[in-house]
């Protein structure tokens, strides 16, 4: 298999089908954790790796799932995977691991791991969907670190715990957008996100769900009447 | 006691919202907030699985896994609280593969209003959250039925409310790039602030 497959499988999720902006997959955790750079980046780096490694592992069983338990099968290696950065997390950084709470357990159910596993790991060679799922934990991590920079940034005068900005409180310039540490507010940072994204590569833009019909102009009126 | 169980259902469904506050079920919330309908199918398939399975995780929570819980089989040293994650999911999977069957068999109308909806469920995480919350609010069997009960309750109307502004949104001229996906991202935002309004409120 030639080299440019690899590099499609890693690069394309970054922009062309990121997985939160065009698939519309993994968002709930990409909403709560992204007030604090830090905690964004453990939790893209437990992702990544879930990702990747699910993909992998699937693949290299994938003629031997019989597909009416397919679901449960991959559920099992991808939890216990989860199960593994649980620990470890738990282990090295208790502090970050307290933060993410149940965010790293909902890893399972995030459905970036379930769908690649599901639409590219059960078809694909094992190498190739550990590349795939290397490409979407990064497409992941890509949007979510962006969200958590700009909302620690301007949220909090920081970046991952370092002032930037002086605070008005601590004697600086800077006064905090308190709105932008508050949950809600990444929703509309990710949706200014696709926003941006959807201008730059318009082919994502959706279809309308109904079709404007022609302005009608005095003459077609007219025409109409007469016809009557 | 009947107060202290309203409570708990009040909290769950507006102050701590399982979609709005707690931003959890996000995937399918956005994707299949379209149309009324569709949201309200889904939403009835969350409530029962929902109402299933946080109980059933609670009395394997606290008979089995737990600290010391084992102390009824006589092995009183047991912990078995790393299996957790994979005991919950495998609960979930087959409590949605069961109540598809059952439905299958003795509701069809409603199994096939549900559609392709409930075999999603599985892997939707407003079930798996309900269940971690429910472990780390240590309830007892009674609250957790309510808790559950109450976070699927939430969340149905969550993605009502948002299909009900989808729908009237249609005709509306948003910029091109900001049309679907982008719009409900703000719209998702906009309702969510709008229920941290509830916050303060302490029962």
């Amino acid at each position: 298999m030639s080299l440019s497959r690899y590099k499609e499988a890693l690069y394309k999720p970054l922009i062309d089908e990121n997985p939160i902006t065009l698939q519309i997959l993994g968002i709930c955790s990409a909403l709560a954790v992204t007030n604090n750079l830090t905690v964004t980046l453990v939790m893209c780096v437990a992702l990544t790796s879930v990702c990747s490694f699910s993909n992998l592992f699937i693949s290299l069983i994938r003629n031997h799932i019989p597909s009416s338990i397919r679901i449960i099968v991959q559920m099992t290696i991808i939890a216990s995977l989860v199960i593994v950065v649980d620990e470890l997390l738990k282990a090295y950084d208790y502090e970050t691991s307290k933060k993410l709470s149940v965010f790293v357990g909902l890893i399972i159910t995030n459905c970036i791991v379930m769908g690649r596993a599901e639409a590219f790991a059960m078809k694909e060679k094992p190498l190739l969907s550990f590349f795939d799922g290397l490409g979407n934990g990064l497409g992941y991590s890509v949007i979510l670190i962006g969200v958590a920079a700009i909302r620690e940034l301007f949220g909090a005068g920081t970046l991952m715990g370092y002032e930037l900005l002086p605070l008005v409180s601590n004697g600086g310039w800077y006064m905090a957008n308190n709105l932008l540490l508050l949950p809600p507010s990444s929703f509309i940072i990710i949706g200014l996100f696709i926003w941006a994204i959807r201008s730059y590569k318009p082919a994502q833009v959706e279809e309308d769900d109904f079709a404007l019909s022609k302005h009608s102009t005095n003459e077609d009126l007219t025409k109409r009447e007469l016809n009557v | 006691m009947f107060e202290h169980y309203l409570n708990i259902f009040i909290t769950t469904v507006f102050i701590e919202n399982i979609a709005l506050s707690v931003f959890l079920g996000m995937c399918t919330f956005l994707a299949i907030s379209k149309k009324i309908d569709a949201a309200i199918g889904l939403g009835i398939a969350v409530i029962v699985v929902c109402l299933i399975t946080v109980p059933l995780n609670n009395l394997i929570f606290n008979y089995v896994l737990r600290d010391g819980a084992l102390a009824w089989a006589g092995l009183p040293n047991t912990n078995l609280e790393f299996v957790e994650l994979i005991s919950y999911i495998g609960v979930i999977a087959a409590a949605v593969q069961i109540l598809e069957m059952f439905l299958d068999k003795y509701v069809p109308a409603l199994y096939n209003a549900l559609g392709v909806f409930l075999p999603l469920i599985t892997v939707n995480c407003a079930i798996l959250g309900a269940s971690l919350f429910m472990v780390e609010k240590d309830l007892m069997f009674g609250e957790s039925v309510v808790y559950g009960l109450g976070a699927g309750f939430g969340w149905a109307m969550a993605i009502v409310i948002l299909a009900g502004i989808r729908e009237k949104l249609k005709y509306s001229d948003i910029p091109e790039g900001l049309k679907g996906l982008g719009a409900t991202f703000i719209i998702v935002g906009l309702m969510s602030f709008g229920f941290m309004s509830f916050g303060g409120i302490s029962l």
